[in-house]
């Protein structure tokens, strides 16, 4: 099937498994409900190693509950979260009949495969080197994602992974555009995941006092926007996509969530961790974003921003939004969804991406939690206490993503 | 102290169910480990140290691609107790 450098991309398949739920829909209903996923880590690392942050937001469906044995025992837990969205948002896109050569997949992660690394080194050490798990490089790898998603869907037109920290789900996204309008594929399965609930990137993120130290109260710690923010909750997972051209969908006659519209990429070139505190790199992502779309401010109706909870990032991203709309920054309905997923770090993009993708199917932005005193530093129009219903008609969404090493991503989406 | 030939078939069963989810029934003494059940080097590997450590013996890295079949698995082991 042809393709040309202007096709349009549309989505016709969703999956995800996440803190609030084993599915897209379980997700969805419990993010609508306003149920947070953060909760108190029961491990028996939590105590042993005194670490000062003991809670998470780690998957409401265990994948231990979900997939084979041999599955859990071969794929790092940041693949078998892959495998369990991927397979659910096939299935969803109606299990496509497909040439394999047209189909790619690009999965992104931000950690890749931690447990597998240090329990080899864990073996290594207590027990010697026969004892290293001969499928460790592999299963460690941030690509076994992609790696064991193609398998799974016989996908051989290229498998991607883009890395970007916390933008790696929504880069993934962003490439799957290119590598659609290149005309490589005809289908691509995008997205990101997440397994990093692991008391090493947990000590590491807490010395960096990245995350929320709010211990005694899990449910309240991810507060986006709030003056009483202070640090992002970690979260695990993954979300994937299902990404095809119009033409394509339509001559298989697919159900169409909503248009790909466009995909803006920038890097702050300014600190390993730090946003740059204006959001110049941050607006610049979001106007490119207008711009390849095509798309007029006045019709974007709706953000999901990336607003983790950190004093200082919420405060960029919003300078940022400002810069991209200028006057038009009242009109937009901001959800900061991760006060209820906790940050699933790589997959986050990749599951804002559907949560932009549902408000825009169902005409509905997400509420935030935990908003109890706004930072008067922040001003937007932010969705919190109940849902909002969004406009009939022509609409446009957009989702931020951003990440350590300076990355900005902004994913545009558009009704159908 | 030495297992029969049936001890060490059921605990090489167990092993490779483990390993790669084959029912345990599948395990029998005639069928080769690559043709008949589908087990790779990187499985084969896993399940000889496995072995090692269930059944108390040394299996060498040149001996292993003398495991051809089960029973190679099976006699190997059995005599490595004696």
């Amino acid at each position: 099937m042809s393709t040309t450098s202007d096709a349009r991309i549309v989505v016709t398949g969703l999956g995800a498994t996440t803190p609030l739920g084993g599915t897209v829909e379980s997700t969805w209903d419990a993010l609508l409900r306003g149920t947070p996923g953060a909760k108190t880590l029961t491990q028996e690392w939590v105590g042993q190693y005194e670490l000062p942050v003991r809670f998470a937001a780690s998957l409401a469906t265990p994948a231990s509950e979900v997939l084979k044995k041999v599955e859990l025992r071969r794929q790092d837990p940041c693949a078998q979260y892959a495998l369990i969205a991927s397979r659910e948002a096939w299935a969803d896109a109606g299990t496509p009949e497909i040439e394999p050569d047209r189909l790619a997949v690009a999965v992104g992660s931000g950690i890749g495969g931690v447990t597998t690394l240090i329990q080899a080194w864990d073996d290594l050490r207590e027990k010697g080197p026969r004892r290293v798990f001969p499928l460790t490089v592999p299963m460690l790898l941030a690509n076994s994602p992609t790696g064991a998603v193609a398998i799974e869907l016989g996908a051989r037109a290229g498998g991607h992974t883009p890395v970007s920290a916390c933008a790696s789900g929504a880069e993934a996204i962003a490439s799957a555009i290119t590598t659609l309008r290149s005309g490589r594929a005809d289908m691509v399965v995008a997205g990101g995941t997440e397994a990093a609930i692991h008391p090493v990137c947990i000590g590491g993120f807490a010395a960096m006092q990245a995350l929320s130290t709010r211990n005694d109260d899990p449910a309240t710690a991810s507060r986006p926007y709030d003056v009483g923010r202070d640090g992002f909750v970690m979260g695990e997972g993954a979300a994937i996509v299902v990404l095809e051209t119009y033409e394509h969908a339509v001559a298989r006659g697919a159900k169409i969530y909503a248009e790909l519209r466009s995909a803006g990429l920038s890097n702050d070139a300014y600190h390993a961790a730090a946003p740059e505190p204006e959001g110049i790199g941050a607006s610049a992502a979001i106007r490119e974003a207008l711009q390849r779309g095509d798309i007029d401010v006045s019709d974007v109706v709706h953000l999901n921003a990336h607003a983790t909870s950190t004093p200082v990032g919420d405060i960029a991203e919003c300078k940022a939004i400002h810069a991209a709309f200028g006057d038009r920054v009242d009109g937009i309905a901001v959800s900061a969804t991760k006060s209820l997923t906790g940050h699933l770090l790589g997959a986050a993009g990749a599951l804002e991406a559907i949560f932009t993708i549902k408000a825009i199917e169902t005409r509905t932005a997400p509420a935030q939690i935990n908003l109890e005193e706004k930072d008067p530093a922040i001003d937007l129009d932010i969705v919190h206490g109940q849902p909002r219903t969004l406009p009939d008609g022509d609409i446009v969404a957009l989702d931020n993503s951003f990440g350590f090493g300076g990355c900005n991503v902004a994913l545009a989406f558009a009704s159908v | 102290m030495a297992q029969s030939q049936e001890e060490i078939l059921a605990g090489l069963a167990d092993i490779i169910n483990e390993e790669t989810g084959l029912e345990q029934e599948a395990v029998q003494l005639d069928k080769t480990f690559t043709e008949d059940l589908d087990i790779d080097s990187l499985s084969m590997m896993t399940i000889v140290v496995n072995a090692e450590e269930k059944f108390g013996v040394r299996i060498p890295d040149e001996q292993v691609k003398n495991l051809q079949t089960v029973r190679d698995a099976v006699d190997f082991i059995h005599g490595a107790q004696d």
